[in-house]
C-alpha cells in the first residue's frame, strides 16, 4: 500500500470527515468570529428570554389566586401538608419527644418516647429476623453508637423524618411504576418528569415548595420525597417488565382480575427487584438530611451545619459519621428484607399462640413496655445520660491545624500549580468559546452518535441555557465538573483496575467509598477551605471526593465481568499481563467504565450547589443565591440549566456506550 | 396485640393523662390566646439566643411559645402569610431590603430596634499590623497591599468577601479608593470563618468581611479596618468624599437589628406585642452570651436561663 493511501484511510470514513468539517468552522468561528458576528460570541443581552420572571409570576399565581372552585390551589398544598404532618408527629412523638398534649411550649407530655434501648433492641430485633445475628450486632452496634456519641436526639428527628418520606416515597413510586407499566402514554409522560427531578438541585425547588406547602418539617419531607422517588419508580418500571410471561399467562389462566393480577401476580413476583428501589429511596433520603435541614427538619443534618458554623470540626464529624452509621444500619436491614426469602406458613405454626407466632413482635413490645416503665422511675433507662456520652473531642480539629500548620506550603505549591497550569487555562478557553459553535457541535455529535432525534434534543437543551442569559455559568459550570471528572476518572479507573482482582483491597475501597458518599460533603468542605481557601480548586477537591465513588465501582465491576474464557485465550496466545489487562479487559469493560463516567458526571453535577458555599461562581451559585431571596424564578430557571447539561451529558455518553457495546458484539 | 381489656385500660389512662395536661395550663395568668406564637430560629447563636430571651420572657408572661426553623430571607414568605409569626433579627445590613419590602405589602411590621447594634467591616488580625504598620487606617492598605497577596493575586492583596448574596460593595469600594486588592468571594459565613482560623494558625496574611455580634471577634485579636466614616451621600453621591468621580468610597454602613412580626400579631396578642416591642439588649452581653455558647461549649438554653435568671429587673419592665 503507497503511503498516500495509508493517509488518505481515515478521510474515507465519513464520520471523521464530519468532525473535521465541523471543528473546522467552530475553529473558524472562534478566531474571525468577533468581527464578523459579535453576537455568535457572546449572547446579546436583548435578546434574553425573561423565563425566570415568568415563571416568578406563575408561582404567584399559583400561590395566590389559583383555584378549583371549591377551594384553592394553596389549601389543596396546604391540606397535603397537613395530611403528612400527622404521621410525622406521631412518628416524631414515638421517636423523640413524646407524644405530646397542646401546642408550642403548653404541650405536655403525656406519654414518653420509646426509651432508648427499646429503640436499640427492636433494631437488633429486625437484624436477627431479616437475616442472622451477624447482621443483629451491626444495626444494634450503629444504633448503639448514636447513643454513646451523644447523637440520640438528632438521630432520631432525623429518623423520623426518614420513616415518613420513605413510605410516602416508595407508594408514591409504586403507583407511578404500576401506572407507566400499564399505560405508554403515562410512561412517556413520566420519563422526562423523572429526569428532570433527578437532575435538577434540590436547592431550585426548595423555593417553591416552603412557599406552597408551608414552613417547616412537612416542606423537608415533601421535598425529600422529591429527590428520592425516580429510583423507585424507574425499578418499578423494570422490575414489573422482568415478570417472567409465564406468570402473567398463569394469571390470565387462572382467571385473575386486573386487580388481583397486579397484586396478587406481578407486584409478587417482582418483590426482590422492588426491594432494590426500596433501598435506593432510603439512601436517596439520607443524602438529604442536610439539604433538609437547611429549611427546618432539624435533627443530624442541622447538628452539623451548627457545628461547622462555629467551626467545631469534631462534633462536626461526629455528627456526619451519625448519618453513615443511621444509612449503614438502614442499608443492610433493607437489603436483608430484599433478599430474605418468604416465611412459610404451616399448619403446626397455625395452631401456636398468637404471641409465639409473631415472637419478635412479643419480645420487642414486652421490651417496650417493661424499659417504659422502669424508664418513669430511672432516668438513664429512658435517655441515655449525657455524662455517659464519649466524644472525640478535638482530635479532628487538632489533625486538621496540624496538617495546616505543617504542611500548608506544600498544598499550596500544588494548588498553585494546578490552579495556573490546568484550570485557569482551561476555564479560559471555555468562556470563550462562540456558543454557536458549541450548540452546533454538540448536535453533530447527537448526530453521529444516536441520530437526528438526539442531535434536536443537544441543541434545543443547549439552545435553552443561551436564551435565558446564563451561557456564562454554564460554561464555568461544565469547566469546573469537567475537571473534576477528569481527575475523579485518573483517580478512580485505576483504583478500580486494582480492586478489581483483590478481594480484601475491594472490600477495603467499598467501605471508603461508601462512606464517602454517605458523608454529608459539608463535612470534608471546610477542612478543605482551611487547607486550600475558598474558591474553584477547594470545590474540585469536594466534587472529586463525592464523584469518585461510581468510576471505581463500574470500572471494578466491569472488569470483574469480563468472561474468564477471553482472558484465557489471552494467556494461551501469549499475551503479557500489560496486554491482557489493555487490549482484553479494559476493551470489554470499556461500555461499563464510561457508563461509570456517566454516573460520575451525574453526581458532580448535584453537587454544584454545594460547591457554591465555597464561592464558585457558576450555576450552583445562581440555584444558591435564588434560595436565599427567595426567588422562585431565577433558581428554577437555573436548576433547569443545569438539568440540561445533565440530560446532554448523559445521552451523549450512553449512546457511545452503546455503539461501543455493539462494536464489540457484546450485544 | 393487647388485650382488649388491658388496650381499655391504657386508653382510660391516657385519656386521664390527657385531662390532667389540658387542667394543668389555665393555672397561668390569663393571655389573649393560648395559640403558640411561633417564633423563628436561624442558624446562628447570637440569633438562638435573642429569640430564646424573647420566648422564654413571654413565656413567663404565660404565653404559648413554639420555634421554628426558617431560612433568614425566605421567611418573609412565611411573615407575609402569617405561618410564623416573629423574626427577633433582621440585620439593618443584610436584610433591609427583604424588610422593606415585606413592610410596604403591610403584612409584615417592624417593631423597631433589638438594641443590638450590627458591625460589618472589612477586618485583619493583630499580627498583620508588624507587616502593615500604618493599619488601622485604610490608606495604609494602599501602601502594603503585597503584603496581603497570595500566590493567585500577587502583587495585588486578597480581600475575603462575604457571599454574594450578601451584597456590600467591596468591589466598587476596592475601585474607588484606589487600592490595589482583589475581591474573593466566599460562599457562606462557615467558609469565612474556616478561611480567617486557617490563617490565624499559621500566622499568615489575611483580611475579610467580619460582623459582630459574632464570636470571631472574640476569639481572634484584630480590628476593623477605619475607613472614611458611612454616610448616605457616600452611597448615593459620587462626588463626596475623596474619591471625586465615584461612590462607595467610605466603610460600610453600621446600624441596628430590627424586630419583625406579622401585622396580626398586635390583634391577636396585643400583650406578647407590646412585651417584644419593648424588649432590648445590648451588643457586649450578647458578645458574652455568643462566646460562652461557641468557644466555651456551655448550652445555649442554659445561658438563656442565666441572662433570664440575672436580669429580672429588666424583663419585668417590658411585659404589660
Amino acid at each position: 500500500m503507497s503511503r498516500a493511501s495509508i493517509a488518505l484511510a481515515p478521510w474515507r470514513h465519513s464520520s471523521v470527515l464530519v468532525w473535521a468539517a465541523a471543528f473546522a468552522l467552530a475553529y473558524m468561528l472562534w478566531i474571525w468570529g468577533g468581527e464578523v458576528a459579535p453576537w455568535a460570541m457572546k449572547y446579546p443581552r436583548a435578546w434574553i428570554v425573561p423565563l425566570k420572571f415568568w415563571i416568578s409570576d406563575g408561582m404567584s399565581w399559583l400561590i395566590e389566586d389559583a383555584t378549583f372552585g371549591l377551594f384553592t390551589f394553596t389549601e389543596l398544598t396546604r391540606g397535603i401538608s397537613w395530611l403528612i404532618e400527622r404521621p410525622y408527629r406521631l412518628a416524631l412523638g414515638l421517636l423523640s419527644h413524646g407524644l405530646l398534649q397542646g401546642q408550642g411550649s403548653d404541650a405536655v407530655q403525656i406519654l414518653p418516647p420509646l426509651t432508648w434501648i427499646a429503640i436499640v433492641a427492636i433494631v437488633v430485633a429486625l437484624g436477627r429476623f431479616t437475616k442472622d445475628w451477624a447482621l443483629a450486632a451491626l444495626a444494634g452496634g450503629c444504633f448503639a453508637y448514636l447513643a454513646i456519641f451523644g447523637q440520640w436526639d438528632g438521630a432520631m428527628v432525623t429518623l423520623a423524618s426518614i420513616l415518613i418520606a420513605v413510605p410516602f416515597g416508595i407508594a408514591g413510586g409504586l403507583f407511578a411504576g404500576l401506572a407507566s407499566y400499564r399505560w405508554r402514554t403515562i410512561e412517556r409522560l413520566i420519563r422526562p418528569v423523572l429526569d428532570l427531578m433527578q437532575t435538577v438541585p434540590v436547592f431550585a425547588y426548595l423555593v417553591p415548595i416552603l412557599f406552597l406547602f408551608g414552613f417547616g418539617p412537612v416542606s423537608a419531607i415533601i421535598a425529600t420525597i422529591v429527590y428520592a422517588m425516580p429510583p423507585m419508580v424507574r425499578i418499578t418500571i423494570m422490575a414489573l417488565r422482568g415478570v417472567p410471561g409465564e406468570m402473567v399467562d398463569l394469571g390470565n389462566m387462572v382467571g385473575c382480575s386486573r386487580r388481583q393480577m397486579t397484586w396478587k401476580v406481578l407486584v409478587p413476583s417482582a418483590m426482590p427487584g422492588l426491594m432494590v428501589g426500596v433501598n435506593q429511596v432510603i439512601m436517596l433520603s439520607l443524602n438529604m438530611v442536610i439539604i433538609a435541614s437547611m429549611i427546618g427538619a432539624g435533627g443530624l443534618g442541622f447538628e452539623v451545619l451548627a457545628s461547622l458554623r462555629r467551626l467545631d470540626i469534631g462534633s462536626g464529624i461526629e455528627s456526619g459519621v451519625a448519618i453513615v452509621v443511621l444509612a449503614i444500619a438502614l442499608d443492610r436491614l433493607s437489603q436483608a428484607l430484599a433478599n430474605k426469602n418468604p416465611p412459610e406458613h404451616s399448619e403446626a405454626e397455625a395452631r401456636l399462640p398468637l404471641w409465639r407466632r409473631y415472637a419478635y413482635t412479643s419480645v420487642c413490645l414486652a421490651i417496650v413496655f417493661a424499659t417504659g416503665l422502669v424508664g418513669l422511675a430511672a432516668g438513664w433507662v429512658q435517655s441515655y445520660p449525657e455524662a455517659w456520652a464519649v466524644t472525640t473531642g478535638s482530635l479532628g480539629e487538632n489533625l486538621v491545624r496540624w496538617i495546616n500548620v505543617n504542611y500548608f506550603d506544600q498544598l499550596e505549591a500544588v494548588k498553585t500549580a494546578v490552579l495556573l497550569n490546568v484550570l485557569i487555562p482551561f476555564k479560559r478557553f471555555l468562556l470563550g468559546l462562540p456558543w454557536i459553535a458549541v450548540v452546533a457541535l454538540l448536535a453533530v455529535a447527537g448526530w453521529r452518535l444516536g441520530g437526528w432525534r438526539l442531535a434536536l434534543l443537544c441543541a434545543v437543551l443547549s439552545l435553552f441555557n443561551v436564551t435565558v442569559g446564563l451561557w456564562a455559568k454554564s460554561m464555568i459550570t461544565v469547566y469546573l465538573c469537567g475537571i473534576s471528572v477528569v481527575f475523579a476518572a485518573l483517580i478512580g479507573i485505576p483504583i478500580g483496575i486494582l480492586a478489581a482482582e483483590r478481594e480484601r483491597l475491594w472490600g477495603f475501597v467499598k467501605v471508603v467509598i461508601d462512606t464517602l458518599q454517605t458523608l454529608p460533603s459539608f463535612v470534608y468542605l471546610m477542612p478543605v477551605v482551611m487547607l486550600f481557601r475558598v474558591g474553584d480548586f477547594a470545590a474540585m477537591i469536594a466534587v472529586i471526593a463525592y464523584a469518585l465513588a461510581p468510576a471505581i465501582r463500574y470500572t471494578a465491576h466491569g472488569i470483574r465481568q469480563v468472561d474468564p474464557h477471553l482472558i484465557e485465550a489471552g494467556i494461551v496466545s501469549g499475551c503479557t499481563r500489560f496486554q491482557i489487562l489493555t487490549k482484553i479487559k479494559l476493551k470489554l469493560a470499556l461500555p461499563e467504565i464510561m457508563l461509570g463516567i456517566n454516573q460520575t458526571i451525574m453526581l458532580a453535577l448535584s453537587m454544584l450547589v454545594i460547591t457554591a458555599l465555597v464561592g464558585t461562581r457558576d450555576l450552583g451559585q445562581e440555584v444558591y443565591i435564588a434560595l436565599t431571596k427567595a426567588d422562585t424564578g431565577r433558581g428554577i430557571t437555573a436548576g433547569l440549566c443545569v438539568a440540561f447539561i445533565a440530560i446532554i451529558a448523559d445521552r451523549l455518553i450512553t449512546a457511545g456506550a452503546q455503539r461501543a457495546k455493539a462494536r464489540l458484539g457484546l450485544e | 396485640m393487647f388485650h382488649r381489656g388491658r388496650y381499655f385500660g391504657v386508653l382510660a389512662g391516657a385519656a386521664a393523662l390527657i385531662a390532667a395536661g389540658a387542667l394543668a395550663p389555665q393555672a397561668k395568668a390569663g393571655v389573649e390566646s393560648k395559640d403558640p406564637i411561633k417564633l423563628t430560629l436561624h442558624d446562628w447563636t447570637g440569633q438562638f439566643i435573642t429569640t430564646k430571651i424573647m420566648g422564654e420572657v413571654l413565656k413567663k408572661a404565660g404565653y404559648n411559645i413554639e420555634y421554628v426553623q426558617a431560612d433568614y430571607l425566605a421567611q418573609f414568605a412565611g411573615l407575609k402569610t402569617g405561618d410564623l409569626h416573629v423574626a427577633m433579627e433582621i440585620w439593618e445590613t443584610t436584610g433591609r431590603d427583604a424588610m422593606d419590602e415585606a413592610t410596604a405589602t403591610g403584612k409584615v411590621e417592624n417593631l423597631g430596634e433589638t438594641g443590638l447594634q450590627a458591625i460589618e467591616e472589612w477586618w485583619y488580625p493583630a499580627y498583620m499590623k508588624e507587616k502593615c504598620p500604618g493599619l488601622p487606617d485604610w490608606k495604609a492598605l494602599g501602601k502594603c497591599a503585597e503584603a496581603f497577596s497570595v500566590p493567585e493575586t500577587a502583587p495585588s492583596g486578597r480581600y475575603l468577601g462575604g457571599p454574594v448574596t450578601w451584597g456590600g460593595f467591596d468591589d466598587e469600594r476596592v475601585e474607588a479608593l484606589g487600592i490595589d486588592f482583589e475581591v474573593v468571594h466566599a460562599g457562606t459565613d462557615a467558609a469565612l470563618f474556616a478561611e480567617l482560623e486557617s490563617a490565624y494558625q499559621r500566622k499568615a496574611p489575611i483580611l475579610l468581611w467580619v460582623y459582630a455580634p459574632h464570636w470571631a471577634p472574640v476569639k481572634y485579636k484584630g480590628e476593623w479596618v477605619d475607613f472614611p466614616k458611612y454616610s448616605s451621600e457616600c452611597y448615593n453621591d459620587a462626588s463626596w468624599g475623596t474619591n471625586k468621580n465615584a461612590k462607595y468610597d467610605c466603610g460600610k454602613p453600621r446600624g441596628p437589628i430590627w424586630k419583625v412580626s406579622w401585622s396580626g400579631l398586635k390583634d391577636k396578642w396585643p400583650g406578647a406585642y407590646s412585651t417584644i416591642k419593648n424588649s432590648k439588649i445590648n451588643n457586649d452581653e450578647m458578645g458574652a452570651m455568643v462566646s460562652a455558647v461557641d468557644l466555651d461549649g456551655k448550652d445555649l438554653d442554659g445561658v438563656v436561663a442565666d441572662w433570664i435568671a440575672n436580669n429580672e429587673g429588666r424583663w419585668k419592665t417590658w411585659l404589660p
